[in-house]
């Protein structure tokens, strides 16, 4: 049993600790003495929050910004089309259960799924690769997704020897890219940053150093549970009050200075960063992974010619050129004020990573006819 | 952006002797042991993301995350009492000699 | 009308979102189906309710039919098998209605060619362990085989009919209701899912599906008329049920989160999946919406039955926020969404 884990996990939901965190937040925002915008970059984040409803928790002068920190939500139209388009072709795709709804310009995996073609959901990339074992006369492509916290699992695969039919279609993103688009935005009112948690168990907290001081903004890294988030944001806010652009690691049990030297190795064994578009957010530099060339054999994109136009794929995805994600993301426009919201784009076929996510900015205010505050309901 | 949860190793096996069989809070799991940072044995704690051990968790800092947070709570607390002290001043026109709030 | 390739529904086809149990199936069935309930029994519940069941006056009492189809993956699962499964549905569905005390029940069998037939006959003996603990019978049935590959290995259909006295809708909430649940969620879900989707996590995860007319009988023996509101939460799991109470009495749900009874199984296989257990399949549980004087009552009735020891209050009607549902986690609140389709596990 799990017991003393178990426990131990436990205190970082203790709601008498989570109200005392709540309370030095709501003073520290107060001792600021003006509103405080800043911003997360990681999905997981954004799910925590939501899921243990800490938004209703924050000061209403502190902005917490969701920023273009899920992987999967940013993975753009023309990459789904490639995994549909081997999957017309008759491949059997195998992929992580975010990615079955992703739309691409025609149809999801999902849909292919649906049509009854070869997708399967696998938990881990071991999953995809005893499949191709298993299945030694079909090809088998393992679609993948993740920052480098879920590109490590792919490349240790990869290292520990996959079979002739096994390729890897790589739509893995780079988190210190995600960190230079946000660090990129003009007049950003963006004051510091939550760091991704399990994303610097892989690279360490040290990474964010330069960026700290190249944006003259504090970085803390922080895990998932609402007393990780809670004592973060408010180290977060200490450091802004303070005019201190450090980077803390309130996330110790997890991440340390270096990070994960093993499988950082193993990373960049097989990963290289190239730039990559992201969903509605923008051309990023370094901001996808693929596989380096001496891995073609195992690349899916080098391994077959793809072609998405049989699936109504596009070489660019141009409804997102019309797109205000990004904007939208920094709380500089509301959703309303897209042109795609509600119209083109909707949650059955969202355009933007916004739109993408069950968290999204664009998704809730569809949903919900705006971003509601559910303070004072039914007390 | 990445769902990661700990877990207490069991035991370790498999052919290449890399795969852990791991105890979630009641359920198991098997996860691969190939690039967690640190050696793992029986007893130790890890933290999986997609099936692999991304790192061995010291059981010691589950309790020094959460002294850590007793510090910066007490951090904040002190800087704010210092601020409430300043606006109480200002609000008065006199020195207060304590906050309104004296929680930490 | 709008341009281009998002004009019509022309090119649109059924996805298996459709029969998830959440908004997407609900607007399909009522796009697609409802004109067939037109107009609709004069004096009684129709297909336009979109409740468990039907319910046809029959002189002074109300005759409750439903119909359910039922296919799995796999076919036998950890707790009970397709077969257990077909009868607790129906008779579950009659028992949301108010009816306890089935007529009886048919079922219809699909089967693929080549299906073993040692596996039918344990699925039949399941069928008649099931019917047993209900006190009801299948007093018709139909047989079809179909070809290798046309069909998923087994589908069986089950209806069943009974009579009631007082039929119990799922619009009845007014606010200051309390929401009671008899027992723990996602365990029928979770344990599925883990099986089928090969996710290879091991623990005492089990199904909960069972049929629940007795503790049903308890439950409104001792509440009567204040119980205003039920309905089992099958696909969807209890955040789909939240909402179309909410929905159909146009009132707002505060749902409190830390009561929810949650196995630490369930909740562990839960968590490493990303998956919440609030959206995730019951088939042994029910929603009860209660008049607050009963509320202590009917939870001592079904606290009192096998089946719900444990049962919990979990919620309150509220009149602000008509049709929403919101989540007090104890340290925060949010609205709960309803899911769209199956839950997947998650990366991130």
């Amino acid at each position: 049993m799990g017991a003393a884990d178990q426990a131990g996990e436990l205190k970082f939901r203790d709601p008498a600790r989570a109200r005392a965190l709540a309370e030095a937040l709501a003073r520290e925002v107060a001792a600021v003495g003006r509103p405080v915008e800043v911003m997360h970059v990681c999905g997981t984040h954004e799910q925590a929050i939501a899921r243990f409803g800490l938004r209703a928790a924050f000061p209403r002068d502190l902005h917490v910004i969701m920023g273009p920190g899920c992987p999967v939500c940013v993975t753009d139209t023309p990459e789904v089309d490639e995994a549909v388009a081997l999957a017309a072709a008759g491949a059997r795709v195998c992929t992580y259960g975010d990615m079955l709804r992703l739309p691409g310009a025609s149809r999801s995996l999902g849909d292919v799924q649906g049509e009854g073609g070869k997708v399967e959901v696998v938990y881990s990339v071991t999953q995809a690769v005893e499949i191709a074992r298993a299945r030694p006369a079909e090809e088998v492509v393992f679609f993948a997704s993740g920052f480098e916290t879920t590109a490590v699992a792919t490349a240790a695969a990869i290292l520990g020897g996959v079979p002739a039919n096994f390729s890897v279609l790589s739509a893995h993103k780079y988190v210190p890219a995600a960190m230079e688009v946000v660090a990129r935005l003009e007049d950003t009112k963006i004051e510091g940053y939550l760091a991704a948690g399990h994303a610097a168990t892989i690279t360490g907290w040290e990474i964010f150093v330069p960026f700290a001081r190249a944006t003259g903004s504090p970085v803390v890294v922080a895990g998932f549970e609402p007393l990780d988030v809670l004592a973060a944001l408010l180290e977060l806010v200490r450091l802004v009050r303070e005019g201190r652009p450090e980077v803390a690691n309130l996330y110790p049990r997890c991440v340390t200075r270096e990070g994960n030297r093993p499988a950082l190795e193993k990373l960049w064994k097989v990963f290289r960063v190239v730039d990559g578009d992201w969903r509605g957010i923008a051309r990023v530099p370094s901001g996808n992974l693929e596989l380096r060339p001496e891995w073609a054999a195992v690349d899916a994109r080098r391994r077959f010619r793809i072609d998405t136009a049989l699936v109504g794929g596009a070489a660019k995805n141009e409804l997102a050129d019309r797109c205000l994600c990004g904007l939208i993301m920094q709380a500089r426009k509301d959703p309303s004020d897209c042109e795609l919201f509600g119209k083109e784009c909707r949650p059955e076929v969202p355009v933007g990573a916004c739109m993408v996510s069950s968290e999204g900015a664009c998704r809730i205010w569809h949903t919900y006819g705006g971003a509601p505050d559910l303070r004072g309901v039914g007390a | 952006m990445c769902l990661g949860v700990p877990g207490k190793v069991l035991s370790i096996g498999g052919a290449d002797g890399m795969d852990a069989t791991v105890d979630f809070f009641g359920v198991r799991k098997v996860l691969r042991l190939d690039i967690v940072d640190q050696p793992v044995a029986p007893g130790d704690y890890v933290l999986n993301h997609v099936g692999f051990a991304i790192r061995r968790i010291p059981p010691e800092e589950v309790q020094e995350t959460l002294a850590l947070f007793e510090t910066v709570l007490k951090e904040a607390g002190a800087g704010d009492l210092l601020a409430a002290d300043v606006r109480g001043e200002m609000a008065a026109g006199r020195a207060a000699p304590g906050g309104p709030d004296g929680r930490g | 009308m709008i341009p281009g390739p998002l004009a019509g529904p022309a090119a649109e086809r059924i996805g298996l979102k459709h029969g998830a149990g959440g908004r997407a199936m609900r607007r399909l069935v009522e796009e697609l189906f409802l004109p067939l309930g037109e107009p609709g029994p004069v004096d009684g519940v129709g297909l336009a309710a979109m409740d468990d069941g039907a319910a046809l006056r029959v002189g002074d009492q109300w005759l409750i039919v439903t119909t359910d189809s039922h296919v799995v993956q796999p076919p036998f699962f950890p707790g009970g098998d397709i077969g257990r499964l077909s009868i607790s549905g129906t008779v579950n569905d009659l028992a949301m209605m108010g009816c306890t005390e089935p007529l009886g029940l048919t079922c219809a069998v699909i089967v693929e060619e080549g299906f073993p037939r040692a596996d039918l006959a344990r699925i039949r003996d399941s069928m008649a362990a099931a019917c047993a603990e209900a006190g009801v019978t299948v007093v018709t049935g139909d047989t079809k085989v179909m070809g290798k590959g046309e069909l998923d290995g087994i589908a069986l259909n089950t209806a069943g009919f009974g009579l009631t006295r007082r039929v119990v809708r799922d619009d009845g909430l007014r606010p200051g209701d309390r929401i009671l649940v008899t027992g723990t969620v996602g365990d029928h879900g979770l344990a599925v899912l883990t099986r089928r989707r090969d996710l290879r996590i091991e623990g005492a995860l089990s199904s909960d599906v069972a049929p629940l007319n007795g503790l049903v009988r308890a439950a409104l023996a001792a509440g009567g008329d204040a119980v205003v509101a039920m309905k089992d939460p099958t696909r969807g799991g209890l955040a789909s049920v939240l909402h179309e109470f909410a929905e159909k009495a146009k009132v707002g749900v505060l749902l409190d989160g830390p009561s929810v009874p949650v196995n630490a199984e369930t909740a562990a296989a839960a968590e490493i999946l990303g998956i919440d257990p609030l959206v995730v399949a019951n088939e042994g549980k029910a929603v009860i919406g209660v008049r607050p004087e009963a509320v202590d009552r009917v939870l001592a009735a079904l606290r009192g039955h096998p089946l719900g020891r444990r049962a919990a209050v979990v919620g309150t009607a509220i009149a602000e926020r008509p049709g929403d549902v919101i989540l007090d986690t104890g340290l925060g609140r949010r609205l709960l969404a309803e899911v769209e389709g199956e839950p997947l596990p998650r990366i991130c």
